[in-house]
């Protein structure tokens, strides 16, 4: 709506007057009188300047006049008290002076300390606080249970959550075999379940807030109260947590006692806190942008996390789009250099997931953040590469032409590649361009793949040099069939020297899929299609195949790359909608949930060869997670030795296994014995007593019929094959 | 061997039956005729008409005589196999959901449905196996369900107990001679209609069918649940096999809550379990709406299958059906 139709105008008649007159005044009494403490002693002769003085530092947050300052004399010493009374124009601006001007410094000697007259009479009062100091007690020390218990599993089975209908449980993988529960609960959550990000919590979520869960017993760790709750977050190294709600934080007048929140969360939409004390750190509302356009047309959706936080959990940032970027330091959660970095045009950023490791010579390692921005007022569009704390621009790269980009750090942030979909000069139609910053190496060189179509889904292989690309075939106008999906495979070239320029090691044709899952220790690589309605399949590929060389594209075939693709196995799952690697890299779980559709929810449990172990098909099935693990604690030296002696442990494993299958086996085997035993048993008595029963009743016993002797039915077939009636003259 | 499709039928099916030496099959639909089929090569013999409603079930007496159907126009009809003939109408306040004769052909049970004020009940009603002779007009007892109505019913062997199956998925146990209540369980989920019982050639025992996705064996003696066939589709039918420990279930989705029709997604399969070790043997696929109703041959050589699609599909098991059997079984044969 118009903010001034007709009709607003006309109502728009000034009632200030009436409403001075009328106005019912509740608050009367001495809530606009505020106490300020700490004033400097002085003079009868001085003290009009320092009033003056004080009303020009009062008058920040609200309205007040000299007269309406009290500074008591001591009539012994002619001097001021150092201490005054103050009266604001209302009890809104007195708050607003004890919440803001307490504890600003006058000049270098002076602080002044403000709070409300009504307060100082309350605890003021004889009596309501005792003289005598009272140590606070400390709680006697009670040791925790170890949150991560879970890893000392003597077969070193992992973890995964599953909600489904009203209940959550945590499983032990069992690979073939029906995953055994460590723990089931009905309603654990309202909205939906999370792991932390290196397994230590389960976070549940509900309208009042999030709560944390683990250790053996599953008990609840700690508690984020946060009214109507949408989203969680945690940092990298589970220090801190932020949650997000769509709604604004409305604390209530006359908060009951124990409310969790103060007024300073008021109308916030974002609170980041700490996990271990379970203390608020800060709040944030939301960024109500004016230039709204804009975020419509570089980014359509709402991106999760806002607040995306360094490696080492040492700072958290957000962009406000097309203006800057805000980096806060934890846990003091103050604007790194007190202000935020300016940016014209800033769409997003992404931090580098490699944390750098702090040495003496350099207390504060810098970290690497990359960002982007869009072509605008006659300036390219620009990919910059930043440090942080120092915020020093290392590399920058301009691009024209540029519709969108998107970031994708490898992650142990040896590479960034940039995803540009760029425009025609006639925006008609879009391709995308691949824009890699090697960072790790002198001078950051950049490598170009430039391509025809646009690239939906790109993922680089973890720990690794290689990468997978999907991209769309130009759509048919008018046709009802989605475009084809090339899926591209990529490896760096094989040099004398490391590594060379990445290479295309394969692609392949006219396939539906359109999302791209490596193993998180990378060398295999998922290529499903997801969320759709015709196509479920699932290409399992190693990057790494121990057999033959295959090789390359044909063109390609001068180079050698650090690569040998192989397609191990194809699958299919009807409906899916997820999938999900095992941390170990061992297992891929794919699942259909109820969020998406009703049909055929559950989840398939594959092994990495692709090979499907295990189906289960469960009504209102909503959440498959695995468990993440921490990172390995295992020095460089001895992971090595392991994978060296790996055909020696995973004979020991193998033996593990055949030994378990075959006691598996024997059990199935002997519970259909008892099975078939019981039920025969069980015929051999009923038929008895029935035959009892039959003779008592007089029914005739039929002989149970003799073998029948082969007979022969003799059908005779007759039919019409014509009929006509022919008259013979 | 390929299954013979018997497209006799304008509207879905609601029963099929054998007679007792296997060489007839008898289907109903909610067309207006009964229709009898020779089960060796799928000709069809004749139909019965007469009725004015959809067609809800058939039986057949042992020997062959008699068919009796139950309708959608509050009527149970005597038929005589061999002419077509109807020689009897029972007329009722609601639809007959249910017929079964007695293990001797002497007695026969129907379920009627609760409709506008008249409460289920279970009828039974004596019979002379003759087409000449004149049928009693009134029914020996009626048993009047005051909470649940009754879904289907079957006679245990001797004449000895009825077994009722109803809408909130328990299972009653009445007296064979007067209708008197012996017992009743919770053998299925709470609002897990249960959708067919089927008994054991010996009648000593009877596998359910229910909504609740599930199929049981239970003893018809005390009523004891012996085995749980576990599904991931609503249940219309179950049936034991002779010869074979298997039973076949039939079911899918409803026709209503299958938005995006697919044969794969509505699961129309019939579902072949191991009787005793309770595992998922195989699937015949064929239907493409759910089945309605399964049959078995009384010598086990085969079975057919009618759904909401319309068709019976006759099939003859092959050598293979035969041999198979588990190890245990091998060893302990």
């Amino acid at each position: 709506m118009a903010p001034h139709s007709d009709f607003d105008e006309d109502e728009d008649i000034d009632f200030s007057d009436l409403r001075e007159q009328h106005e019912v005044r509740l608050d009367e009494g001495l809530d606009t009188f505020v106490v300020v403490d700490g004033c400097p002693v002085v003079s009868e002769d001085q003290k009009p300047k320092l009033i003056k003085f004080l009303c020009k530092k009062l008058g920040e947050v609200g309205k007040t006049k000299p007269d309406a300052v009290f500074m008591p004399v001591n009539e012994k010493t002619k001097m001021t008290e150092g201490y005054a009374f103050v009266e604001y124009e209302t009890p809104e601006q007195a708050l607003a002076a004890c919440k803001s001007l307490n504890g600003i410094p006058l000049d270098r000697k002076h602080t002044i300390s403000i709070n409300k007259l009504t307060d100082i009479e309350h605890f003021g009062r004889e009596g309501r606080i005792k003289d005598e100091y009272v140590p606070p007690t400390i709680e006697p020390f009670a040791e925790g249970e170890h949150l991560r218990s879970w890893l000392s599993d003597i077969n070193s089975r992992d973890q995964f959550v599953m909600y489904r209908g009203e209940n959550v449980g945590v499983y032990w993988n069992r690979k073939k075999d029906t995953p055994e529960a460590d723990v089931d609960r009905m309603g654990w959550t309202e909205s939906f379940v999370q792991w932390s990000p290196q397994g230590t919590y389960l976070t549940s979520v509900h309208g009042q807030g999030v709560q944390l869960w683990g250790g053996p017993t599953w008990k609840r760790i700690m508690r984020f109260a946060h009214p109507f709750v949408n989203l969680v977050d945690f940092s990298p190294c589970e220090r801190y947590i932020v949650t997000w709600s769509n709604r604004p934080i409305a604390i209530p007048e006359n908060p009951p006692p124990n409310f969790p929140l103060t007024a300073d969360e008021d109308g916030k939409s974002f609170i980041i806190w700490d996990i271990k004390t379970g203390n608020l750190l800060r709040s944030f509302a939301a960024i109500d942008n004016p230039d709204e356009d804009l975020i419509e047309v570089t980014r359509k959706k709402v991106s999760w996390p806002v607040f995306k936080w360094s490696a080492d959990d040492n700072y958290v940032a957000r962009v406000i789009p097309g203006n800057s970027i805000q980096v806060y330091e934890a846990p003091s959660m103050v604007l790194l250099g007190k202000k935020a970095i300016k940016i014209d045009g800033v769409v997003d950023f992404e931090w580098s997931p490699h944390a750098p490791v702090a040495n003496p010579k350099k207390p504060e390692p810098e970290q690497l953040l990359c960002f982007w921005t869009p072509e605008m007022n006659n300036q390219t569009a620009r990919v910059t590469l930043m440090s942080i704390p120092g915020k020093a621009v290392i590399r920058t790269r301009n691009l024209v032409n540029v519709s969108d980009c998107k970031l994708h750090w490898q992650s142990t942030g040896k590479y960034l590649c940039v995803k540009v979909d760029r425009h025609t000069k006639t925006k008609k139609s879009t391709y995308t361009s691949l824009e890699f910053f090697r960072v790790k190496e002198k001078n950051i060189p950049m490598e170009i793949i430039e391509l025809k179509q646009v690239v939906i889904n790109f993922a680089w292989e973890p720990l690794g040099d290689r990468f997978v690309f999907i991209t769309a075939d130009d759509a048919v106008p008018g046709a009802a069939v989605a475009p084809k999906m090339s899926v591209h495979f990529y490896a760096p070239e094989k040099l004398k020297l490391g590594l060379g320029e990445f290479t295309p090691v394969r692609t392949v044709e006219k396939k539906n899929s359109n999302a791209i899952y490596w193993c998180p220790r990378g060398r295999f690589v998922l290529v499903a299609t997801v969320h759709s309605q015709q196509s479920f399949d699932l290409d399992f590929w190693d990057c790494d195949f121990e057999g033959e060389k295959v090789k390359p594209d044909s063109k390609q075939s001068g180079k050698d790359v650090a690569a040998n693709l192989m397609l191990m196995n194809t699958g299919e799952h009807y409906g899916l909608t997820d999938v999900e690697w095992d941390p170990t890299g061992r297992y891929v779980a794919t699942s259909t949930s109820m969020w998406k559709h009703a049909m055929e929810n559950g989840y398939h449990l594959w092994d990495f060869r692709g090979h499907l172990l295990r189906e289960e098909h469960l009504d209102k099935f909503k959440q498959f997670l695995w468990r993440p693990r921490p990172p390995t604690m295992l020095p460089i030296a001895q992971q090595k030795s392991i994978r060296k002696n790996l055909r020696e442990y995973s004979r020991q494993f193998d033996e593990e296994d055949l030994f378990e299958s075959e006691a598996a086996n024997k059990e199935v085997v002997e519970a259909r014995m008892r099975q078939l035993d019981e039920w025969r048993a069980w015929r051999e008595r009923v038929e008895a007593e029935v035959r009892i029963q039959r003779v008592e009743y007089g029914a005739v016993e039929e002989e149970p019929e003799e073998a029948e002797e082969d007979r022969v039915v003799e059908e005779i077939v007759e039919e019409v094959v014509e009929e006509r009636e022919e008259e013979i003259v | 061997m390929r299954p013979i499709l018997l497209q006799g039928h304008e509207r879905s099916l609601t029963q099929i039956k054998y007679n007792r030496d296997g060489d007839l099959l008898f289907s109903t639909a909610k067309d207006h005729v009964v229709c009898a089929w020779y089960s060796v090569n799928g000709e069809r013999l004749g139909t019965y008409n007469g009725h004015q409603g959809a067609l809800w079930t058939v039986d057949i007496d042992p020997t062959s005589t008699l068919l009796a159907t139950g309708a959608a126009d509050n009527t149970i009809k005597i038929w005589n196999v061999q002419t077509g003939k109807s020689l009897k109408t029972w007329d009722f306040p609601t639809a007959v959901k249910r017929v079964e004769f007695s293990e001797d052909g002497t007695l026969l049970l129907a379920v009627t449905e609760q409709r506008m004020g008249h409460l289920g009940t279970v009828v039974v009603f004596p019979i002379i196996v003759d087409v000449n002779a004149a049928q009693a007009d009134a029914p020996l007892f009626t048993i009047t369900f005051r909470e649940s109505k009754a879904t289907v019913a079957a006679w245990s062997y001797l004449n000895k107990y009825i077994i009722t199956g109803h809408e909130d998925g328990t299972v009653s146990q009445y007296d064979g001679k007067d209708g008197e209540l012996i017992q009743d369980i919770q053998a299925h989920e709470i609002g897990g209609q249960i959708t067919d019982i089927q008994m054991a050639p010996d009648r000593t025992y009877f596998v359910t069918a229910s909504k609740d996705k599930s199929a049981k064996i239970m003893d018809v003696d005390n009523l004891k649940i012996l085995k749980t066939f576990v599904t991931d589709t609503p249940l219309n039918t179950a049936a034991l096999t002779p010869k074979k420990d298997f039973v076949i279930l039939g079911g899918g989705q409803e026709a209503r809550d299958v938005t995006t029709t697919s044969q794969r997604q509505g699961k129309f399969e019939a579902r072949f379990y191991h009787k005793i070790f309770e595992d998922e043997i195989g699937r015949v696929r064929g239907h493409f709406g759910p089945l309605n109703t399964i049959a078995v041959h009384p010598q086990g050589t085969g079975y057919a299958s009618g759904a909401e699609d319309g068709y019976v599909r006759v099939h003859h098991f092959d050598k293979p059906y035969f041999d198979f059997s588990y190890e245990v079984e091998r060893m302990k044969a």
